[in-house]
């Protein structure tokens, strides 16, 4: 039986367009964005997306809370590095107006994400992603993605790859601590106040 | 590639991987990891036989505990083929499928499919 190798002309052909490619904007796109000014913010486009038990999930329905948007992957290594500082994040300050919600890109769907959540033990909601939302942040070309968004449901900050645990907590802090929409510079004086007049 | 009726014959497919940027190898260090692999979906007149991946290299990165089975640079797979006893003689072309996922340092990219399309001739 004769056997035959591939010459080195032809192999040169074969892998024309066979460049494997991780990201379009290349390295450039995994700066973690400091805070955007109040004015540079631009209001974070709304989804509809179910979770685990087939309930929809729409940003809007955060509007009032600081939103930790997380673009992840079960697939995708820095994610689950961060994972775990989100989770903390969601105890330490979910009563002080902190929202985090994951958004799973895993073309799997729910066979692979549910068990991962039981796994890891995420306490915030978690929903699958699709190419329209994904789209509408700007592609999401590169895993994780994580935006912080304000009380008013602008985009202050946007952290594309790993960023730092103390990113998130000092990012999180400063939109927490921001005055409250419509509130003027009156940011400490409690809602319910309002009421007893 | 070329061959005769019968012979066996595989086909040496260099792949690239950007600078910075790495792919999971065919076994990769972790289950949840995507794999690259290569698969036929039109052989022609080929026997499919074993696809032969480079051996991989063990890096470490900022966001893995330990080191993963990776390929980067320039690297190659080698397709092995067999020409089938009733193949007519002539061109033909088998076409796959690879699949992989990237990642750099601090960020991972969705995974992608690629086609690959090896030429053959029937002697």
């Amino acid at each position: 039986m004769s056997h035959f190798r591939l010459t080195a002309a032809i192999a040169a052909a074969i892998t024309a367009g066979v460049f494997l490619q991780g990201c379009s904007r290349s390295g450039s796109s995994v700066d973690a964005a400091s805070a955007k000014a109040e004015r540079e913010r631009h209001q974070a486009p709304d989804f509809a997306l179910k979770d685990a038990d087939g309930r929809w999930v729409r940003l809007s329905d955060y509007r009032g809370k600081v939103v930790l948007l997380d673009f992840w992957a079960t697939w995708c290594p820095p994610c689950k590095i961060e994972i775990p500082w989100f989770i903390d994040l969601e105890r330490k300050d979910k009563d002080r107006g902190l929202a985090v919600l994951g958004v799973s890109m895993d073309d799997e769907g729910w066979d692979v994400v549910r068990p991962f959540l039981s796994q890891v033990g995420v306490n915030y909601p978690v929903v699958i992603g699709d190419d329209r939302t994904a789209e509408s942040y700007g592609g999401i070309d590169a895993l994780p993605t994580t935006f912080l968004i304000d009380r008013t449901g602008r985009i202050a900050a946007v952290h594309v790859g790993l960023a730092s645990r103390k990113d998130f907590e000092d990012g999180v802090e400063r939109l927490l601590q921001a005055p409250a929409p419509g509130s003027g510079d009156r940011a400490s004086v409690p809602a319910t106040t309002a009421s007893t007049n | 590639m070329a061959g005769r009726r019968n012979a066996a014959v595989e086909s040496r497919i260099p792949l690239s991987v950007q600078p910075g940027f790495h792919v999971n190898s065919n076994k990769p260090a972790e289950d949840y990891l995507i794999p690259l692999s290569l698969t036929w979906t039109k052989t022609g007149a080929l026997d499919p036989g074993p696809v032969i991946y480079p051996k991989p290299s063990m890096e470490k990165y900022e966001f893995s505990a330990k080191p993963l089975s990776v390929f980067t640079g320039n690297f190659a797979v080698i397709a092995n083929f067999k020409i089938a006893p009733d193949a007519p003689a002539g061109p033909g072309a088998a076409v796959g499928r690879l699949h992989y996922q990237a990642c750099n340092d601090r960020a991972c990219f969705p995974p992608k499919t690629i086609e690959i399309t090896v030429p053959y001739q029937v002697r």
